[in-house]
Order: structure tokens, then C-alpha cells, then sequence
């Protein structure tokens, strides 16, 4: 019995550390992917915004960000702006996080904008 | 006869080029770029990297471009390595903290040539190039760009002329340059498959449009947008 659960630990071991990547944290996260274009503060005012035809959103307005569900956001970030019928500059995050990032990320956001 | 003395003559040359380029890799390179890989499997291992890694620098570069930017490197990310630690806030955007950014160290001629050897040998494993390759044809520099910035939005992280598009990414006006078309299409297609942390995402652009962008990016090195700077 007592072999049994050890064999039953390693395999879980050898499960985390085989899985595809490491799930990292949501504000590691938002600097790595959401900065680029978001900004530093969050406030829509990132490094790339100069040339870019559409403006990223301000992540810390509740009057930008209190009308979308937890819902809208986990899908915008997983499959785009052009998911929800806005800008193709707003990519797709899907090939990057996984579905328990996009929602650690969720939560993020509700944090940046003190709203929902 | 004489042929294959030369031919032995010279693949022994060749290697043992590239055995002191190795050596100047080791001593001179490694303390900033992985030369042996795997990519940084954590957000925070990725940002402890100094340099790109160069372990799959033989799938990637093309030779030429390699040994002479090694002699004369310049700036290809205007916002460094890992943008998040050289950016500030800015009155009306993050703006770039120059102050933060060094030189790249530069080689003598003869050293590129060795270095650039040992580079070319070190190869990407199969899951990382896929079945991705470029097919060739061309495109008009017009039509690229409505590919590359309307109907796909990479222009928002990458510069397609000096001092014109994002900042976050490397300049794509040289990357035909620097880079190996198949590369190019196998990057575009998964960029998570080389790099699993990269701030790059994957847009999903199908197979056609990726032939398409990049002959686009290949219409762009020929205008050396990068020589009139
Ligand atoms: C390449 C630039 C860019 C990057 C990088 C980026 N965004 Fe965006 N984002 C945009 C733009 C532009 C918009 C506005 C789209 C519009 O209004 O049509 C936007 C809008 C949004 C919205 C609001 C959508 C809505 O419902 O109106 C959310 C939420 C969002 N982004 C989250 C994120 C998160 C989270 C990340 C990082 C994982 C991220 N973005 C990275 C450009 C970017
Ligand atoms: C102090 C850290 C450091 C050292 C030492 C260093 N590099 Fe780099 N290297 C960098 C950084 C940072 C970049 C990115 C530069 C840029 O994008 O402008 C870079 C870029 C490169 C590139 C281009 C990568 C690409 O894909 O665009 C090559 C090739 C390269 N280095 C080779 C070398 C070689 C060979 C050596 C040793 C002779 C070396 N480096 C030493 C930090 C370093
Ligand atoms: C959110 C910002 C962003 C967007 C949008 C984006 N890129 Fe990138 N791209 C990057 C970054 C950052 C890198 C550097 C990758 C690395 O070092 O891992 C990069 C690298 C590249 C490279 C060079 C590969 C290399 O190894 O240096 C090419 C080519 C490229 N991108 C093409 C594209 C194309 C085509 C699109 C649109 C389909 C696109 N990018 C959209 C951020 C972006």
C-alpha cells in the first residue's frame, strides 16, 4: 500500500514536470504580453501606441472596462479582438496562456480597474 | 585525386575554424546567450536571458549576414532584449530609457568568420522547425504591407521602417536579412514552438498569408531601409 502511493506520487511528479510549460503568474504575465501595448500603469499608453491605427484599451478605467462580463474578457484574450467584432491589433493569447492563465489574468485586470 | 585532397583539406580546415569559434562562443558569448538550449520555460527564466538564444543559430541566421553583423553589429530591438526592463512611463506613452542600453561587443574579422562557423553547425531540433517551408514567389511592397499591418496587425509590435511601427519587437525591415526563409515561415507559424515565453503571439495567420508576408519581408530587405538610417 504504502509502495504504492509513492509510485502514485512520482507519477505525479513526473506529470508537472512533463506538462507542457509552466504556468506562470497573471502579473508576470501582463508584463511579458500585455505591457507591449497596454502600458506600464495599464492605462492604454504602451510603448507600441504611437503608430497604431486603433488604441489599446484602458485597462484601469471602470467606465472602459465595468460594462464587460468575466466572460467577455476570458474571450477577447484567448481568441482576439476580432472575436468580438473589434481591432485585429488586439492578437489572440490562446498560442501563449493557458485557459487557467487567461483566467488568473481575468481577475488581474478586475484589480487594474477596481471594477465588477 | 587532387579533388578530394582539396575537399579533405578543407573540411578540416572548416572544422577546426569552427572549434575555435566554439571556443570564443564558451568564453565570450555564453554569460548572455544559451548556446545549448532548451528555451526558458518560466516568464521570469526568460527575462534572466541577456541575449537571444543562439543554441539553433544554424537553423536560423543566414551565414552572411551573421559574420558581418558580428564584426559591426547595430541595434536590431530598439527597445532591447526584454522591453519591460528598458521602458519608462512617458508624457504621452512608455518611452524607451536609452541609458539602459549597451552596445553589442563586436568581433575582429577573422574570430566572425570562426564564431560564425561554430554557430552554423548548431541546429534546431525538428518539433521546433516543423513542416514549415518558404515557397518562394514574390509581392509588391504595397500589398505586403495592407498583409503584414491591416489585415494582421504586426506592425503594431515592429518597425517596418526606421522610426515607423512598434517598438516591442525586432525591426522587420532587415529581417530577411538576418534570418533563413523557412525560418521566417516556421516563426510566424508558431513562435511558441521556438520560444514558449516569447512576447510574440501567435496570430493564427493561415499558411497562404504567411508565404505572402514573408515575400513581403523579403521585398522589404531589398530596399535597404536599414542603409538609409
Ligand atoms: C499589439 C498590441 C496589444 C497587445 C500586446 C495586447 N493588446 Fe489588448 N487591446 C489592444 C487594442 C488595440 C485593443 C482595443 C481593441 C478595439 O477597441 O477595437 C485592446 C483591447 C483589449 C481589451 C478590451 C476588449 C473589449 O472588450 O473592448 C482587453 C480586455 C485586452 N485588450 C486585454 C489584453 C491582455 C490581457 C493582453 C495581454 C495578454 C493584451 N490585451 C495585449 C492591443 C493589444
Ligand atoms: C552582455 C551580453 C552579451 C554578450 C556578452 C554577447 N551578446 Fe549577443 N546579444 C546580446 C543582446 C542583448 C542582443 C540583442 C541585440 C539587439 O537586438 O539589438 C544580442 C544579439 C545577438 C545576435 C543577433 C540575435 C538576433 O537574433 O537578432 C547574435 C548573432 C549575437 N548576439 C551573437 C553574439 C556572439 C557571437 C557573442 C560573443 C562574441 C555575443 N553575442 C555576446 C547580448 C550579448
Ligand atoms: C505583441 C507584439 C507582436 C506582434 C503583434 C507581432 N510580433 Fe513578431 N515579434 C514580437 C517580438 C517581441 C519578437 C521577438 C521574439 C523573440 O525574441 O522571442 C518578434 C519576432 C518576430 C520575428 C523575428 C523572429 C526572431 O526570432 O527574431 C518575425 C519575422 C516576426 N516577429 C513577424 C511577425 C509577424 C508576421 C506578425 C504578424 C502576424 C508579428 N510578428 C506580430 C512581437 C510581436
Amino acid at each position: 500500500m504504502r509502495k504504492n502511493n509513492l509510485c502514485l506520487l512520482l507519477f505525479a511528479a513526473l506529470l508537472m514536470f512533463s506538462s507542457a510549460t509552466w504556468s506562470d503568474a497573471a502579473e508576470d504575465n501582463y508584463k511579458n504580453y500585455c505591457w507591449q501595448c497596454h502600458g506600464m500603469t495599464g492605462d492604454g499608453m504602451g510603448l507600441n501606441v504611437q503608430d497604431m491605427s486603433v488604441q489599446p484599451r484602458d485597462h484601469t478605467s471602470a467606465k472602459a472596462m465595468g460594462g464587460r462580463s468575466d466572460a467577455d474578457l476570458f474571450k477577447v484574450i484567448k481568441e482576439g479582438g476580432l472575436a468580438i467584432d473589434k481591432s485585429v491589433l488586439m492578437p489572440p493569447w490562446r498560442g501563449s496562456l493557458s485557459d487557467d492563465e487567461i483566467h488568473d489574468l481575468v481577475k488581474y485586470l478586475r484589480k487594474l480597474c477596481q471594477c465588477g | 585525386m587532387k579533388y578530394l585532397f582539396l575537399f579533405v583539406v578543407l573540411t578540416v580546415a572548416n572544422a577546426a575554424l569552427a572549434d575555435d569559434g566554439m571556443v570564443i562562443l564558451q568564453k565570450r558569448c555564453a554569460s548572455c546567450h544559451e548556446l545549448s538550449g532548451p528555451a526558458a520555460q518560466s516568464v521570469q527564466e526568460l527575462w534572466q536571458r541577456k541575449g537571444p538564444d543562439l543554441f539553433y543559430a544554424g537553423s536560423k541566421y543566414n551565414a552572411e549576414w551573421l559574420e558581418k553583423w558580428l564584426v559591426k553589429p547595430r541595434r536590431i530591438r530598439p527597445a532591447g532584449h526584454h522591453p519591460v526592463q528598458h521602458i519608462q512611463p512617458g508624457k504621452k506613452r512608455d518611452i524607451i530609457d536609452t541609458t539602459t542600453l549597451t552596445p553589442h561587443p563586436a568581433l575582429l574579422p577573422n574570430n566572425a568568420e570562426e564564431v560564425t562557423e561554430a554557430l552554423m553547425k548548431l541546429k534546431a531540433s525538428v518539433e521546433m522547425m516543423g513542416t514549415a517551408v518558404f515557397k518562394g514567389g514574390s509581392i509588391s511592397a504595397s500589398f505586403g504591407e495592407m498583409v503584414f499591418d491591416k489585415f494582421n496587425g504586426c506592425m503594431a509590435c515592429h518597425e517596418i521602417e526606421p522610426g515607423y511601427g512598434g517598438l516591442s519587437g525586432p525591426e522587420v525591415y532587415t529581417a530577411a536579412k538576418r534570418y533563413q526563409a523557412d525560418y521566417l515561415v516556421s516563426f510566424i507559424t508558431d513562435p511558441q514552438a521556438w520560444n514558449p515565453k516569447t512576447p510574440m503571439p501567435n496570430k493564427h495567420v493561415a499558411a497562404p498569408n504567411i508565404q505572402k508576408i514573408v515575400q513581403y519581408l523579403q521585398a522589404l530587405a531589398k530596399e535597404n531601409r536599414d542603409e538609409k538610417k
